[in-house]
């Protein structure tokens, strides 16, 4: 007893101290935080974070500027949280360095709060709209995106003042079973793809013998579209390492490994400095927070495998051997990382381990649906308004997801797909956008939760097109160990390329179909049981569009390049504007004798700059399939 | 694609390069899980993985060159051949390609004259395709010099090499100015 009434001690005044330090920070001075994750950065965030300091520093303001992680509202970056004494907390999106001036000048100083750039306060208040005002607010329900974009995701302060390491510390104060039962209880399952309950995978784990053991991060988001892992990685690294820490308690390791994909640079720098930080604070390390517990974590950088992906490859890889899986059982629970029993959880998985352990496995269970508790995190990209994350319970549908939390297709375009659980999910179309998104319906659907990836697909998308593409993508990253795997993909892919081409012949959809039955039942791992779902999923709800390409030698989404030319209208082209011309990147458009621009199709690499660049009062320029139908 | 450069450079720049990879060397025990992260720091010095530093790596892990060659060609992030001066890197993960990725590769093929994975003959610049970023929102993505620009069209791609030239010329005249 003794022991855990000191580990509350000690917890308590690390608490206290990361509290009083953060109030001197946040709450007697105003506080400027810019979201400076990578999307960030992409966006000029670096550029709006010098301009805020230049312009304080000139004006000798007593200001900070803190770089936080992402909001989730990726669409409207650079993002800046602004908060000052006698205002709720506001969020300014699309900010630029111009706008980060006006801000100081006439919020920081004067009391103008510049409501033209506003993008909604964080707290409802009577003067602003905020978030909980947006229709989407309604569905979002954060718990592991809470922190993201709100505190400094390389200041251990600033999250153990927003309850970070609290659940380590009431961990510590329960015997090990007793965290394995909660996480058990609260019917977590592992955030990865495949839904194996947590709890269970801890408990096979804790239940080898042998004194060594090994809890591994899987930080290897390899699924092309999918960045929730970065994201969370670069905003809340903390409570990943919390998780972390927790789950080598519940099963007895000594030692744990974060795999992080090397492509992610900023999450390695700030995992690297979040970790020193901990173990500074003896939160890590040796007899952690004074308990009888030791943990160390070493960060480990992947080289840009998807395969590596799989916990087996995954495993190789940390050896210093190539990322090849291997047949499964045994599994890595019982012989993993050295012939170790070790535990892979992915980085979703054990960011919400904290407040199971905080809150209790009744809370959690409260949320999302029987089977599949707790909430869902989504990386909604493509043709879609909100791109960006979102955090919903498990059983929302699609179509709330889509077009409630990311308001719909942009440009008045109509939705085609969404294409769930990148290169090993599927494409479903509009008549599956009532489907609840939990693990089982998704997978009833044919379609996998995958890592979380959501790119909606509109009137624009080739569905052939996009199936070849994943194809080419499994194709190149399978590891080459099993033959169906190897081989399968790769015809399976110049059948899709012949497709759309224009070439091949209906035959080849039945030799598709076959193929993809084979590589599903020849491969070992979720690589190649999964690459065909692209094509199943595509040929059960879009066959007519294969069969366009396969006929006609017609794209109906006017997208793949072979099948289709650029055509200027003559009646449409207006004689005194020269817009296309000077913007087409390789002269191939001209004026003939009446000035009426005429694209010549042997030059012509269909860029498509010429289309954007025709101004919309003449819209003159238009896509046609099959290519022959441009006039002589 | 790359210039050889002449024998005397050669053997000179393979001396440096081995000797780069046994000071790196030193930093490690010669277990095989080291193996990855040897590979990643002598690429981030030398800028790709040569002949000579393999073997120097071989033989301190006690493994068969081959072997390391092998997981080099296994993991997408290890180069064989030398990096221009600015790397181009085109993400083509699915949003990015549904926004025009491919069309965004097109372009700087066309303009640098090279194919991925490849150098052009002055290194300057070296391209090659990322399979995603994670910066999908700002999709069609292209990392210029480790610094994801968004919205990289082919437009975008002429602006980005025009910026470089001026940055070139720039150079050149102050260098000339200081001789």
């Amino acid at each position: 007893m003794t022991e855990q009434s000191a580990i509350a001690d000690t917890f308590r005044e690390i608490k206290e101290t990361a509290e009083s330090v953060c109030r001197e920070l946040l709450h007697n001075k105003p506080v400027i935080m810019v979201g400076a994750a990578t999307c960030g950065r992409a966006a000029g965030a670096r550029e709006v974070i010098n301009a805020f300091r230049d312009e304080l520093s000139k004006r000798k303001i007593d200001c900070a500027v803190i770089e936080v992680g992402c909001m989730g509202h990726c669409y409207a970056e650079p993002l800046v949280i602004i908060s000052k004494p006698g205002y709720p907390p506001i969020c300014y999106g699309y900010v630029n360095p111009v706008i980060a001036e006006r801000l100081v000048k006439e919020f920081i100083l004067g009391d103008n709060t510049c409501p033209e750039f506003v993008l909604a306060a964080l707290e409802p208040n009577d003067i602003l709209p905020s978030f909980s005002d947006f229709p989407r607010a309604q569905y979002e329900q954060k718990i592991i995106l809470k922190n993201c974009g709100h505190i400094d995701p390389e200041d251990i302060g600033q999250s153990i003042n927003a309850d970070g390491y609290a659940g380590l510390a009431k961990a510590l104060q329960m015997n090990p079973e007793e965290v394995v039962e909660e996480v058990a209880n609260s019917g977590l399952r592992g955030r990865g793809g495949a839904g194996f309950p947590t709890g269970q995978k801890w408990r096979l784990c804790r239940e080898e013998p042998g004194k060594t053991k090994y809890i591994i991060c899987n930080a290897d988001e390899g699924d092309p579209g999918a960045f929730m892992d970065r994201s969370i990685l670069e905003s809340d690294p903390h409570a990943v390492i919390e998780g972390m820490i927790i789950g080598g308690y519940a099963i007895g390791a000594s030692s744990g490994y974060i795999y992080v994909r090397a492509e992610y640079p900023l999450a390695v720098k700030r995992m690297e400095t979040a970790l020193r930080q901990a173990k500074k604070l003896n939160l890590l390390g040796k007899n952690i927070l004074g308990s009888d517990y030791s943990f160390n974590i070493k960060l480990f950088q992947g080289s840009g495998a998807f395969v590596c992906g799989e916990e087996t490859a995954l495993i190789a890889s940390l050896e210093g051997r190539m990322g090849m899986p291997r047949d499964r059982p045994p599994y890595p629970t019982s012989q993993g990382l050295d012939g170790k029993p070790t535990v892979v959880n992915n980085v979703k998985t054990l960011a919400f381990v904290p407040p199971i352990i905080r809150n209790g496995f009744a809370w959690f269970k409260s949320t999302g649906t029987e089977a599949s508790p707790g909430t869902a995190v989504f990386a909604l990209a493509g043709k879609i308004v909100n791109t960006g994350l979102v955090e919903v319970p498990m059983g929302t549908t699609l179509r709330q997801i889509l077009f409630d939390v990311g308001s719909g297709i942009p440009e008045g375009k109509q939705f085609k797909a969404v294409q769930i659980g990148g290169p090993s999910g599927g494409c479903l179309p509009e008549t599956s956008l009532d489907l609840p998104v939990d693990f089982d319906s998704l997978h009833q659907a044919g379609a996998i939760m995958g890592s979380g990836g959501m790119v909606v697909l509109d009137e624009d998308d080739c569905m052939v097109e996009i199936a070849r593409y994943f194809l080419e993508f499994t194709q190149r990253e399978s590891c080459g160990k099993c033959t169906f795997c190897r081989l399968g993909t790769k015809q399976m892919l110049e059948i899709l390329s012949d497709f759309t081409l224009g070439q091949g012949s209906m035959e080849d959809i039945d030799r598709l179909e076959q193929l993809a039955e084979e590589v599903k039942d020849g491969s070992l791992c979720r690589l190649g049981q999964t690459a065909p779902n692209p094509i199943l999923t595509t040929l059960r709800y879009f066959r007519d569009e294969y069969e366009a390409h396969i006929e006609l030698g017609k794209c109906p989404a006017l997208m793949c390049q072979h099948l289709i030319a650029y055509y200027i209208l003559p009646d449409k082209c207006e004689r005194s504007c020269d817009a296309c011309v000077g913007t087409c990147t390789v002269e191939a458009i001209s004026s003939n004798k009446k000035r009426i621009k005429v694209i010549d199709q042997e030059k012509c690499v269909k860029c498509s700059t010429c289309l954007a660049a025709c101004p919309p009062q003449y819209n003159a320029i238009v896509k046609l399939s099959p290519p022959s139908e441009v006039p002589d | 694609m790359n210039i050889i450069p002449d024998q005397v450079n050669l053997v000179e720049e393979e001396e440096y390069n081995r000797k780069t990879a046994r000071s790196i060397l030193k930093g490690f025990t010669k277990k095989r899980p080291n193996l990855i992260p040897i590979l990643q720091k002598v690429q981030s010095s030398l800028g790709y993985l040569p002949r000579e530093a393999m073997t120097e790596i071989a033989e301190h892990l006690n493994i068969a060159p081959v072997d390391v060659y092998g997981v080099i060609t296994f993991y997408n992030q290890f180069r064989l051949n030398p990096p221009g001066k600015h790397s181009i890197r085109v993400c083509l993960g699915t949003a990015c390609h549904m926004k025009g990725g491919y069309i965004t590769l097109d372009a700087w093929k066309r303009r640098l004259e090279i194919n991925p994975g490849e150098t052009t003959a002055d290194r300057e610049f070296d391209l090659d395709t990322v399979a995603c970023v994670g910066c999908c929102t700002m999709a069609p993505v292209t990392v210029v010099d480790d610094k994801p620009e968004g919205g990289v069209e082919p437009t975008k791609v002429d602006g980005i090499l025009l910026a470089f030239e001026l940055e070139r010329a720039e150079n050149d005249k102050e260098k000339s100015e200081d001789d």
